[in-house]
């Protein structure tokens, strides 16, 4: 049965794994308890794939990728099981020289808010030469050139005058594409965009996505885009992470998600999206709320929210197995219809 | 990275209520155990004023001749006085006068400061520069001159001494008090307060003085010990407590005559003095290390 | 059946001075809301869509009196509200309330839920405590939550959960219409859901009207009966929800729709996105604001364009009976009026 399902996860290239995370259990230790925000997380991001991560705020999205670039705060936390390859290699084997060296040249995060990955007292220009010149011994003339052809390719009309400016007097949207200029600027093998499009307008977002999309497609780059909004991470991702208080509940190719549900929480998700149903007409909504991740309910944690779920539910926590063209943790799943398409929505 | 970790915190004590509140006492206090020894030095001095007859083996006042200038004993813990007064019956005594007129100081330049900080960020414009010009003259009055003017005006006595220090104490709560007050009105529920037709008075009586406390009382905390100092060296230049009152500054002014022969004299006023303004700093800054949220899950 | 409009905006103008010059005089002005006119009418939902710096916040920070407008009216009742004072005033404002986006900064960190729900009836002033206590334990309950949250704090409670403290705080004095400051873009969207189904209920029951505010045109488009789009402060184009956001006539409006992220098309091309900044608000430009960014740009566009009733694609103008769905187009483009788009 999990032959099956890692057949389907297999990326389709050869090269290896950008990022695999197997297994891993990770938690927050404080006054009142640990807080158990990741459980189980397996994930594969292949080389040339870009995958999406979705989920409501807390769920742990960012946690995975934070514990794989070993930026969380550490002393803060406990990985209790699990292992993490960073391009074959154990980012907690690593000491601060080679973090820093791997954060640099293999992956690059992008932020939600730009002006905190800014230093505001250093010029655009001179922020660029420095990434460049870390990562690569050129004269300062040459990154220069570098760095103006990557703000060319992010379509600033005037890279001068945006290398010249200080960070604070640039919109939002022109900060955000100059942090991913400096995140593509050293041919990273792999780029976490960590909601890099929430604080952003609907028109510059859509910038911003044809940009990632193009530049990963053309330079191979691998890409881990986190976001809440299901329909951001449809129009991008080649697959997807569903996840759901620190654990995986559906992963797949994202038509085959997203057109065939099968995890309740996934349907749900869908359903309560306005855009699917008649103006005025009652959303479905979620009951509940999402589970104390201090003391999480036995069985699966969807359970108290869930309307299939049954006494084999309570019972433990349900493994990945594989549903049509994709993999889903559900007990019921054999019972569930994938009840909405994606492409119902489209008339 | 570091929102992660405390917003998680944060939401915790949030979902838990006020029995967490207790255990997050303690979470601190185990993990900051000065805070627990401030606390409980204050505790002490606090006992002391209250129960002071209680606590003192002798009255303060009684003249011994027999007994002058005798060292640390079983029958006088920290020794004697030059008039064979028992020194550990004055120095719990004269926490009265040292910490009271602290405590006093404290509070009348807290609460003239909170309202004149008040007023100037609500009334602001004209009004608010001139108030804040003013504040800016008053601190750069040095407390101890401004003291010894009022004692050469109007006699050396405690309650002279006391207003001039708080009166030079006055413009840190107002500068204090003007900045919540500005930061709390641009926050939204008190927008929201504003689209209900509530007036200005109306929002610093429910909104903004309640939101303003907690940072002033740190600062009153921290101010404390400072201030027991002050009070300590007014008395101890004769602008502060008259004798007979015992008080620990007077004491150790007095003592300073005898300093080379009978250092208990000296020593014990002196140490009290100190412990009490230790007290109120590590106290001070436990509370706020507990009211900031970012450094509560430390 | 036409009924008397609840609000009527009438040139609304908002210009906020830039202090630069000696002695903090003003050298320039940022030009937030450059005349907008609307009418909302008992029970009806307007929905005000348009991006960060588009003016739609200004506009209802104006509306409810947050804001000192430059010029023009806010009819209420027949009465300017701008112009009121005193107790006539205090009426007007408890015929409107607003629900601010974050429930977390709107609801009073110290207060417990029962005095946050009742806050617009103690500052009106005349009701007792208990008097309180009994209101808030009803409009609790109509918003969904139990009668032991009454003495809880903002803090004990979910997103969800306060932006219902919130919504209830709202109706709290019986208003008339509700304006709805983004009100579940800080939740998530299983969440939303549960808020906007709480609000459509009220709607029905209550008879409100809302004026709401959202950058998601889905949202707008199953919550709102008409839609305003905003662009540099002005309205370029308004209309029953459905219509506008189904069939968009401004170029604007198609830019703006074209991106909104969607489970229903792939990721638009970058020529259709229009790459470019929003112009600067403190020089307005002249002939139309859309001009520099308008890929439809032609003679004609170099003159300031009215807002103008605006018929199918034939050109007719469309005089559909008088019901609520269909209240009239208009849009600010000469060329989408020739039905050159």
């Amino acid at each position: 049965m999990m032959v099956a399902a890692s057949e389907i996860l297999k990326p389709t290239g050869q090269k290896p794994a950008a990022l695999t995370i197997d297994g891993l259990s990770l938690e927050f230790p404080t006054y009142a308890g640990a807080i158990k925000a990741l459980d189980d997380v397996t994930i594969e991001i292949g080389a040339s794939e870009i995958v999406g991560l979705v989920g409501e705020s807390g769920c742990g999205k960012s946690v995975t990728t934070m514990a794989a670039t070993r930026l969380l705060p550490e002393g803060r936390y406990r990985v209790t099981a699990g292992s993490i390859r960073l391009f074959g290699r154990d980012p907690f084997a690593m000491d601060e020289t080679e973090l820093q060296d791997v954060r640099g040249k293999l992956v690059s995060t992008i932020f939600q808010e730009p002006m905190s990955a800014l230093n505001p007292t250093i010029r655009i220009g001179r922020q660029l030469v420095g990434v460049i010149q870390r990562h690569e011994a050129v004269s300062e003339a040459e990154a220069e050139r570098t760095a103006r052809g990557i703000l060319k390719d992010m379509l600033i009309a005037e890279p001068e005058r945006i290398m010249r400016a200080y960070p604070f007097e640039l919109s939002g949207g022109m900060r955000q594409r100059v942090l991913i200029a400096m995140a593509f600027s050293c041919n990273p093998g792999l780029i976490i965009a960590d909601e890099p499009t929430t604080a952003l307008d609907v028109t510059v977002q859509a910038v911003i996505l044809r940009l990632i999309l193009d530049r990963a497609k053309r330079t191979g780059t691998s890409v881990v885009f986190i976001s809440h909004n299901i329909a951001v991470v449809s129009q991008l991702c080649d697959r997807l992470y569903v996840m759901y208080a620190g654990r995986i509940v559906e992963s797949g190719p994202t038509r085959a998600v997203l057109e065939a549900p099968q995890h309740p929480y996934t349907q749900a998700l869908l359903r309560c999206l306005p855009e699917r149903v008649e103006p005025k007409a009652e959303l479905e909504a979620i009951p509940g709320t999402v589970p104390n991740l201090l003391d999480p309910p036995p069985g699966c944690f969807y359970r108290p929210r869930c309307p299939e779920a049954n006494d084999q539910c309570f019972a433990k926590p349900p493994s990945m197995a594989p549903a049509p063209d994709h993999i889903v943790a559900c007990w019921r799943r054999e019972t569930i219809q994938p009840s909405i398409k994606a492409s119902e929505a489209t008339q | 990275m570091m929102s992660v970790a405390s917003s998680t915190t944060q939401s915790v004590a949030a979902a838990a209520g006020w029995k967490s509140r207790l255990h997050f006492f303690w979470y601190l206090t185990r993990r900051s155990p000065l805070t627990l020894v401030g606390a409980v030095i204050i505790l002490m001095v606090i006992v002391m004023i209250v129960a002071a007859p209680l606590i003192a083996p002798y009255n303060p006042d009684k003249l011994m001749l027999s007994a002058r200038l005798q060292p640390p004993s079983a029958l006088h813990w920290f020794g004697t006085d030059e008039v064979g007064r028992d020194l550990f019956s004055r120095i719990i005594y004269g926490s009265r006068a040292s910490c009271v007129a602290a405590f006093m100081i404290v509070l009348i330049s807290v609460s003239i400061g909170v309202v004149i900080g008040c007023m100037s960020a609500i009334l602001g414009g004209r009004i608010d520069t001139a108030i804040m010009r003013l504040m800016d003259v008053i601190m750069a009055l040095p407390a101890l001159v401004l003291a010894m003017a009022l004692a050469a005006a109007l006699g050396p006595s405690l309650v002279n001494s006391m207003l001039a220090v708080a009166m030079v104490r006055i413009p840190a709560y107002v500068r204090l008090a003007r900045g919540q007050t500005l930061s709390l009105r641009e926050r939204v529920f008190v927008k929201a307060a504003r689209t209900f037709g509530a007036s200005p008075l109306y929002i610093l009586r429910w909104h903004v003085l309640p939101n303003a406390m907690s940072p002033i009382i740190v600062q009153a905390t921290l101010d404390l010990g400072g201030i027991v100092l002050i009070a300590a060296a007014l008395s101890f230049i004769g602008l502060g407590a008259q004798p007979p009152t015992s008080e620990w500054g007077a004491l150790v002014s007095t003592g300073r005559n005898y300093i080379l022969d009978q250092w208990w004299y000296c020593t014990f006023p002196g140490l009290a003095i100190l412990i009490t303004a230790m007290g109120c700093n590590l106290l001070g800054d436990g509370i706020r290390d507990m009211l900031d949220p970012r450094l509560g899950g430390r | 059946m036409t009924t008397a409009p609840l609000l009527n905006v009438e040139d609304l103008t908002v210009n906020f001075p830039i202090p630069g010059g000696w002695f903090g005089r003003a050298t320039s002005h940022v030009h937030a809301v450059n005349k907008v006119d609307l009418t909302i009418r008992p029970g009806e939902s307007l929905g005000i869509v348009g991006e960060s710096g588009c003016g739609k916040s200004t506009l209802v920070q104006a509306i409810i009196g947050l804001v000192e407008r430059s010029s023009g009216k806010v009819v209420i009742d027949g009465q300017d509200f701008h112009e009121a004072r005193g107790r006539r005033k205090r009426e007007i404002r408890q015929q409107m309330q607003i629900v601010f986006q974050d429930p977390q900064s709107s609801l009073d960190p110290r207060l417990p839920v029962w005095r946050l729900i009742t806050e617009p009836l103690h500052v009106r002033g005349g009701m007792s405590k208990a008097a309180l206590r009994a209101r808030a334990a009803e409009l609790a309950a109509s918003v969904g939550l139990r009668p032991e949250h009454l003495d809880r704090r903002p803090y004990e409670f979910s997103g969800g959960q306060r932006q219902r403290i919130a919504v209830a705080r709202a109706i709290s004095t019986d208003p008339d219409l509700l304006i709805l400051d983004e009100p579940t873009s800080a939740l998530d969207v299983s969440v939303q859901a549960q808020i906007i189904n709480l609000l459509l209920k009220l709607q029905r029951e209550l008879g409100l009207a809302y004026l709401m505010i959202s950058h998601d045109v889905s949202l707008v488009r199953h919550f709102c009966d008409r839609v305003a789009v905003m662009y540099l402060g002005q309205i370029v184009e308004a209309g029953p929800a459905v219509q506008v956001l189904d069939s968009p006539a401004h170029p604007y409006t198609r830019t703006l729709l074209a991106t909104v992220p969607s489970l229903k098309h792939p990721l638009p091309e970058l020529a259709a996105t229009r790459v470019g900044e929003l112009p600067n608000n403190r020089i307005l430009p002249t002939g139309c604001y859309y001009r520099d960014r308008c890929s439809f740009a032609a003679a004609g566009c170099d003159r300031l364009q009215p807002l103008v009733e605006f018929g199918d694609r034939a050109g007719t103008v469309s005089m559909s009976p008088p019901d609520k769905a269909a209240w009239p187009r208009s849009v600010r483009c000469h060329r989408a009026q020739a039905g050159d788009i």
